[in-house]
């Protein structure tokens, strides 16, 4: 995966992509700030929302114990894995050991960041997603560019064509007259799910939320397709993040409230699962548990960053990130995009790897994401302490960046009036030598430039640069005593 | 009450006819403002491209400059937050005991001009003339970091002559961001494109915020497209008179 800049680069040239997205975003967005308006006590909501998750990670060994224990007292079996490896393994062994060639999946980001899918089909197992857009990006052969909206970055036309092109190959045809009315796509989209439904003999699902006072799996979502696969197949296996972890079932409660008027913008959400192991007769009859960690260990041990940890994926930050929506979910070559994604992916693989390293830089810390975030986690705050990690990372490279010599020189003239007025000094006589070379002038009379070389190339590219004037604010003040000479 | 004027490094070498602008307008409301001549820069730079320990001598330097003063004046909303918000960081991070203290003694004092009017001195009508079509971009650290809310507009709206509309999606970040515009400079420019784009619609002759460097990012699109929109720094606005 390329670094983000260059990702987002490739991206920024698919104009229909930036249509859709903007179209998209905006639309969420709007809804969003509508009913969270409704909410007079919005703001203590967050508050409490935040202060239950970060009850749980405060505590998290005994509140995982816990979750184990009142998970197997209802009849579930717990597994704990430490990374993509050893979660997949599991869910791997339960496919085996019951025979099964294909498995239904509840939308999952957990499944997800360990590539389960692809696990599962190296044993042989397809697995088929069910909630909608998830179905649209698997059929496209596509990465999901959005946490709540996989396939935001697709429009119906490009939907309908994807369903007749691929449906057939993998189940249910599509109907020959479909058109990309959102109704009708939905209909074929029902009709092909159905006889997976009725057919898996295995389901694959996530958890929103995992309730250790209760032992309870929480699922939120908002067609319906989910609650099917966890109540009609016989086995289940549940792979759970452990931040997902919540103390007790009371606070569950501003958590249920913030969560889809953040994500969907609905003022309640349209299907609310739960569920604690096994009921004779009632449900799967075999329920897994796989509690994973695969980094989360790690963003926990950071002081500033272990706030991500908070986050209950409702995707807010996304919709009202200006750079997700120009560039789209791909460009931060993870399940995990835009804001959160920035601070989130550093903080469970660790920095030092060029891809991971450009995240925390791709923002303009505009401070959105935090205003929007329902547990309040400060991203532009994370951002700025990740970009020190990343800075810090390089600090005994033997060739140090061209940045960091930049940053040191600042560094030394900023540590004394004296040097900064002989570097605007010149700064001044560079500006009139632009003035020169320039022949552009601003509206307001200003001269600028156009075309610059080297690195402020990055700058003119686009846009016109004012040249430095020739005398400094503070060589003002000393010739005129501030004006009044 | 001693107030100093904490011109800003980018104001300071290339905007400093922003830096005049609030001399002539705090004069004109009776404040008679002082320019600390050992400041340097709020090290803000340094901060948000993750250069930390970079960022210490600027902080000390600004400590020095303004520890006398009652108030600290800046015409920008994005260093007056980061000597609100980010220098205990930095101090922490130094491990100067010395240091932590007197940056808990100068960032309080800090305020973004509107504030500085609006709050400190109570004026919204600061008896400026400015007969043009204006819109007016709130700039993110103003807005999110720093919380000026409708100040800024509070005071242009009292401004004679002036006939002030509205930009759309006026909450948006422009795609400055400091290095973002240069390390993620399609990116920063996508953006900035729109937000020209936002400032053309408006019909406006003069496109007013509160941050020259955001105004420089937006002004330089602005140009490169030939619109014929004029960029100016709220302070200038502000000290325009009839005479
Ligand atoms: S970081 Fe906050 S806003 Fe973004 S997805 Fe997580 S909870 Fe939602």
């Amino acid at each position: 995966m390329p670094a983000f800049p260059d990702a987002a680069r490739a991206a920024l040239a698919d104009t229909q992509l930036r249509h859709n997205l903007a179209h998209a975003t905006r639309t969420i967005r709007d809804k969003r700030a509508g009913v969270v308006a409704e909410v007079p006590e919005w703001e203590e909501l967050r508050l409490a929302g935040a202060a239950v998750k970060d009850r749980a990670l405060h505590d998290l060994e005994a509140q995982l114990l816990r979750l184990e224990e009142t998970l197997v007292a209802h009849g579930a079996t717990v597994h704990w894995a430490r990374d993509a490896a050893e979660a997949n393994a599991v869910v791997v062994d339960v496919a085996r050991a019951h025979g099964v060639d294909e498995v239904v999946k509840v939308k999952s980001m957990a499944t997800q960041e360990i590539g389960l899918n692809e696990a599962l089909a190296e044993a042989g197992v397809a697995a088929w997603e069910t909630d909608l857009a998830e179905l649209i990006v698997q059929l496209g052969d596509d990465l999901p560019s959005h946490i709540l909206v996989p396939a935001i970055h697709r429009n119906r036309a490009e939907i309908r064509e994807i369903f007749l092109r691929r449906m057939a190959q993998v189940g249910r045809p599509a109907p020959t007259d479909l058109t990309d009315e959102p109704a009708v796509l939905a209909e074929a989209a029902r009709e092909h799910l159905r006889e997976k439904f009725l057919r898996a003999t295995m389901a694959v699902s996530g958890a929103n939320f995992a309730v250790a006072e209760t032992g309870t799996l929480v699922v939120l979502e908002s067609e319906g397709n989910g609650r099917m696969c966890l109540t009609l197949p016989e086995v289940l296996v549940s792979v759970v993040g452990i931040e997902k972890v919540v103390p007790t079932w009371a606070e569950l409660d501003p958590l249920l409230r913030l969560l889809p008027r953040s994500s969907t913008g609905e003022r309640m959400n349209p299907y609310t699962s739960t569920w604690s192991g096994v009921s004779s007769g009632d449900g799967p009859q075999e329920v897994h548990v796989v509690l994973l960690d695969n980094g989360r260990t790690r963003a926990l041990a950071d002081a500033v960053g272990r706030q991500a940890l908070r986050c209950i994926r409702c995707s807010a930050c996304l919709n009202v990130c200006p750079v997700y929506e120009r560039v789209g979910g791909h460009a931060y070559g993870s399940v995990y995009p835009g804001p959160i994604g920035a601070i989130l992916n550093p903080l469970l693989r660790g920095t030092g790897d060029p891809q991971t390293d450009s995240l925390p830089f791709a923002s303009s810390l505009c401070g959105a994401c935090f205003e929007a975030c329902p547990v309040r986690i400060d991203i532009p705050e994370v951002l700025v302490h990740l970009r020190s990690r990343v800075v810090d990372g390089h600090r005994g490279d033997r060739v140090p960046k061209p940045e960091a010599l930049a940053m040191r020189a600042a560094s030394y003239v900023f540590g004394d009036h004296r040097r900064l007025a002989a570097v605007e000094r010149t700064s001044g006589l560079a500006g009139r030598v632009l003035r020169k070379l320039g022949r552009k002038t601003l509206p307001g009379g200003r001269p600028a430039v156009e075309h610059l070389p080297g690195p402020a190339a990055a700058w003119t590219g686009a846009r016109d640069l004012a040249t430095p004037p020739e005398e400094s604010f503070r060589t003002w003040w000393d010739r005129t005593d501030g004006g009044r000479r | 009450m001693r107030v100093a004027l904490m011109v800003t490094c980018v104001n300071d070498a290339m905007f400093p006819e922003t830096g005049k602008a609030v001399v002539t307008l705090l004069r004109r409301l009776g404040v008679d403002v002082e320019f600390p001549a050992g400041q340097t820069c709020c090290g803000q730079p340094m901060v948000n491209t993750g250069y930390l320990d970079e960022a210490v001598p600027a902080v000390r330097a600004f400590t020095a400059a303004f520890a006398e003063y009652d108030a600290i004046v800046a015409p920008s909303g994005s260093c007056a937050g980061s000597a609100r918000h980010q220098h205990a960081l930095v101090a922490r991070r130094s491990g100067d005991r010395t240091l932590e203290e007197a940056v808990a003694g100068t960032s309080p004092k800090v305020h973004e001009l509107s504030e500085f009017l609006v709050d400190v001195l109570g004026a919204t009508d600061v008896g400026a003339y400015f007969p043009h079509r204006v819109t007016y971009h709130p700039t993110c650290h103003s807005l999110r970091m720093l919380g000026v809310g409708d100040r800024p507009r509070r005071l242009l709206e009292q401004v004679r002559g002036l006939e002030l509309v509205d930009l759309t999606s006026a909450d948006e970040c422009c795609g400055f961001g400091g290095t973002f515009a240069m390390k993620n400079a399609d990116t920063s420019v996508a953006m900035g494109s729109d937000k020209a784009r936002h400032v053309r619609d408006t019909g406006a002759e003069v496109l007013v915020a509160g941050d020259n460097s955001c105004l420089m990012h937006i002004g330089g699109l602005l140009s490169r497209q030939r619109s014929g929109v004029r960029v100016m720094h709220l302070a200038e606005v502000l000290a325009g008179t009839e005479r």
